[in-house]
């Protein structure tokens, strides 16, 4: 059962009047997780932020966005904002510049929990404390008193994390996640990924065109190219037997990092000459 | 030289420039130019409407207003020209040595700049102005002493992000002489920023210089020039306001034609044809125009 | 001690070589003059005839015969005590007349300072989240026209409409509150021409930050948004205040002269034309340090805001 179905959306440059992309149409099973996988340029965090209607002024869209059964892209804009957050949750790229930087995390944390549920300060703490710990993060009320700039990029991806975890939204949206992250943020990123999808059962859209990643976490793939969907498909199906010659080339430069990887740290490809 | 191609695409910017170019021309030209002796008085004359011989009609004198007009250029506009064009090149030459030997040069360099800018703009022009006596050369001259430190600073910093770059390291390591690299490849690189600076605090100039005239501070009569043609001009305001029109719609229309070009020289310089982009050219912009706050 | 005042402290403490540098700078200008004091004052005294010996005379009075850094130690404490020593030219204390002008001056600025802000932020963010709109195309049109205008045409023309024609407000002088109105809105429209476009491109740049993104998914409401970007980009604003007393202070001038305000740009003028070096040594003295000052207090204001900055401080 779907639970998120986008068909033919459209999305344009209002003041160029050029097509980023033309028409796609896919939908997210209820439980399971989409990665949408592409170059960069290729329309992937457009079509996320057209999702939430959160694109720039002047790029439009058009098509139906129907979100259980409703249809999102006709709905007036405060009725939209009720659902971003607490039932659309977006994950953006950069985790450092995801914060205001003015201000100490607790506030954006607050801000959100005050707005969608209208908790008391103790009762904010007491449950970000308990989501943080959850993501193996140190010291909650101590970093809800940080700034931005004084916390790592991974640290604060698993702050975002965290707040999802209290909202518990029925998509998460996460646009490129780990793509500013050094290797060993990036595993824990995906990992507290990974956990959130087992204890929620929340529906997962995600975006990246790290194949290594999308691997670990995806059911289903749709992979894009200049504003197209070229193929889609089951995630172990496509690894396995792509059909387009595009997705066949990532899959191949994937491999060709992996097989080299391998054989200088003399992994299972060297052992097995 | 494909980028300047791309400037005069834009119809304004090509306007603007002919405007430019047409006054610089008619400015040096003037002799030839102007119908009339721009000193010449004719009592009889005074404040008598436009004519065929007088095109813009006569002022309190009775002299011709097109000529003065004309012969005003050269204080006005080819003046603060090369006003420009010295402190420019004075603050290139100290921004490049400074930018690139960097460390103590460059500190004590960078010094001098902080003291010159804990003078307001206008301070030391009248200080200068104040020691050297009344005149329009005095002026230029603490125009020179106030901007080049501006200049310095600005072309430093663009020094210092090319010098950084690869390619200037390998001619480091390949034993080029330090003349020889700055002339070959950082000068070409950092043109962008020393046109985009220099010619946004042009019409801030003129604007000054005739400010200064209009305070009687800069060319002294009979001389012809914008600003103090708008304080004789002043003078019979309440009696005839329309002696202002002419030397102020030259002035806005000048005016507005350098900053026209200048905002389409800024965007036809910037795409992302240089390698230090974008957000640099920001900044650069709005140091500009914090810069061009100096209103006369 | 914490860390903020320790920074504090540092940076005043930057400010003072500064001050010595151009309080030197300005006391060799004077020497740097090709007229001789001595004479100035025996012209302006009416002496009718100038002789060597009188000559001599007054420059002993004047202490001119020490050595340059004997003299400069001299005229640098009596300054310290607001001392500047007498008008050439009419023989009275130089602070008696700079005092009440370099205040006369400073309402003005400060007065003009605050509507340049009031107007710059507001326009400002007018325009930026009407951005490309008719409201934000036709401000900025307006703005760049005003701003390719001398800022003493502007003053005529209002004096001549508003002063002559209606006879609404006074021309000249700083007799009533009114006397305010044509001076300070000059000084703002010229500036808040300027200032208002920093403040909308620095709004812009804000708009396309991920923290705005990032609240907007959350489903904050658009007005917590709006007091996000505002406080990110006034951080501009406060600088562009700062820097914005000290250059209206030093440019009054041409406004000064225009309507007759009894402040340093008047007086300025005045003694240039009657070479009365006393008052413009003085005066640049003055202008400097309070340029300085105010750039002191700007930076430290600035660091206090941003958290960033105070970290690396």
């Amino acid at each position: 059962m779907s639970i998120l179905l986008i068909s033919k959306l459209r999305i344009w440059d209002g003041s160029t009047g050029k097509v980023i992309i033309p028409a796609i149409s896919f939908e997210l099973n209820s439980g399971s997780c989409l990665a949408i996988v592409g170059e960069s340029g290729s329309g992937k965090s457009l079509t996320c932020r057209a999702i939430l209607r959160l694109n720039q002024r002047n790029i439009r869209q058009s098509g139906e966005i129907v979100f259980q059964g409703e249809r999102i892209d006709r709905l007036a804009e405060n009725e939209m904002r009720r659902r971003r957050g607490k039932q659309l949750y977006m994950i953006p790229q950069n985790g450092m510049r995801a914060f205001d930087p003015t201000s100490v995390i607790g506030v954006h944390l607050r801000d959100t929990l005050v707005h969608h549920f209208g908790w008391n300060r103790s009762e904010i703490v007491e449950k970000m404390k308990l989501a943080m710990q959850s993501v193996r993060l140190k010291d909650p009320v101590g970093i809800m008193n940080k700034y931005p700039h004084q916390m790592s990029g991974g640290m604060l991806q698993r702050v975002m994390i965290s707040l999802a975890i209290v909202l518990e939204p029925d998509i998460i949206i996460a646009d490129e996640p780990t793509s500013a992250l050094d290797t060993v943020s990036k595993y824990e990123v995906i990992e507290q990924f990974c956990r959130l999808r087992e204890k929620m059962g929340c529906s997962m859209i995600f975006v990246s065109h790290d194949l290594g990643v999308v691997r670990k976490i995806a059911d289903e793939i749709v992979v894009m190219r200049d504003g197209n969907i070229v193929e889609r498909g089951e995630a172990s199906v496509l690894f396995a037997k792509p059909q387009h010659e595009y997705t066949r080339h990532l899959v191949a430069s994937h491999a060709g990092i992996h097989e080299h990887f391998n054989r200088v740290i003399g992994g299972p490809a060297y052992v097995s000459r | 030289m494909n980028r300047i191609h791309y400037l005069f695409k834009d119809r304004l910017a090509l306007f603007s420039f002919l405007l430019i170019t047409t006054t610089l021309l008619v400015g040096i030209f003037a002799p030839w130019v102007a119908p009339n002796d721009p000193q010449e008085v004719h009592m009889n004359l005074r404040f008598a409407s436009v004519s065929w011989k007088y095109l813009l009609g006569n002022d309190h004198l009775g002299r011709c207003v097109l000529s003065r007009l004309i012969y005003g250029i050269r204080p006005s506009v080819l003046w603060v020209l090369i006003t420009l064009a010295i402190s420019v090149g004075i603050g290139a030459v100290v921004g490049f040595v400074a930018g690139y030997f960097k460390e103590k040069t460059d500190a004590f360099l960078m010094r001098i700049c902080d003291i010159m800018f804990s003078f307001p703009g206008y301070v030391m022009t009248l200080a200068i102005i104040g020691v050297l006596g009344v005149g329009i050369e005095n002026i230029l001259l603490a125009f020179v002493l106030i901007k080049w430190a501006w200049f310095a600073r600005i072309i430093r910093t663009s020094v210092i992000q090319h010098s950084n770059a690869e390619y200037v390291k390998f001619s480091k390591a390949l034993g080029t002489s330090s003349f020889k690299i700055m002339r070959m490849h950082i000068l070409p690189v950092t043109l962008p920023d020393i046109i985009v600076t220099s010619s946004s605090s042009f019409s801030s100039m003129v604007l000054q210089i005739s400010g200064f005239s209009f305070l009687g501070l800069g060319v002294q009569a009979p001389h012809a020039e914008w600003g103090m043609m708008l304080n004789e001009a002043r003078q019979v305001m309440f009696s005839r306001p329309e002696v202002m029109l002419a030397p102020g719609i030259t002035t806005i229309i000048f005016v507005s034609a350098v900053n026209f070009f200048t905002d389409a020289l800024q965007i036809a310089l910037d795409p992302k044809l240089t390698p230090i982009g974008r957000e640099h050219r920001k900044g650069l912009k709005q140091r500009a125009n914090l810069h061009r706050g100096e209103v006369a | 001690m914490n860390k903020m005042s320790r920074y504090i402290l540092r940076r005043s403490l930057l400010a003072i070589p500064l001050l010595l540098v151009i309080s030197f700078i300005t006391f060799v200008l004077n020497i740097l003059s090709p007229m001789d004091p001595a004479e100035v004052v025996l012209h302006a005294q009416g002496v009718p005839q100038i002789t060597e010996d009188l000559l001599a005379e007054t420059r002993t009075a004047l202490g001119m015969d020490q050595p340059l850094f004997i003299r400069y130690l001299n005229w640098m404490l009596s300054c310290l005590q607001l001392d500047f020593g007498n008008s050439y030219v009419t023989g009275k204390p130089v602070w008696s007349m700079l005092g009440p002008a370099f205040l006369n001056s400073l309402k003005l600025t400060v007065i003009s300072a605050v509507t340049v802000i009031v107007l710059s932020i507001g326009l400002g963010i007018i325009c930026a989240l009407t951005e490309g709109r008719w409201v934000d195309k036709s401000i900025r049109g307006i703005a760049f026209f005003l701003t390719s205008m001398p800022s003493y045409l502007l003053a005529a023309l209002l004096v001549w409409y508003f002063s002559v024609k209606l006879d609404w407000l006074p021309t000249n002088g700083i007799d009533s509150v009114q006397s305010y109105i044509l001076p300070v809105s000059v000084i703002t429209i010229s500036y808040a021409g300027i200032y208002f476009r920093i403040v909308r491109s620095s709004m812009l740049n804000h708009l396309n930050e991920d923290y705005v993104l990032y609240g907007r998914a959350c489903g904050l409401p658009e007005i917590r948004i709006t007091m996000r970007l505002l406080r990110n980009s006034l951080q501009v604003a406060v600088s562009i205040f700062f820097m914005a007393i000290p250059i209206i202070l030093g440019s009054t001038v041409v406004i000064e002269n225009l309507f007759a305000w009894p402040g340093l740009g008047m007086l300025s003028v005045k003694s240039i034309l009657s070479r009365d070096f006393s008052i413009i040594q003085a005066y640049v003295l003055v202008l400097a340090a309070a340029f300085i000052a105010v750039n002191t207090f700007s930076d430290v204001i600035n660091t206090l805001l941003n958290p960033k900055l105070r970290e690396d401080s």
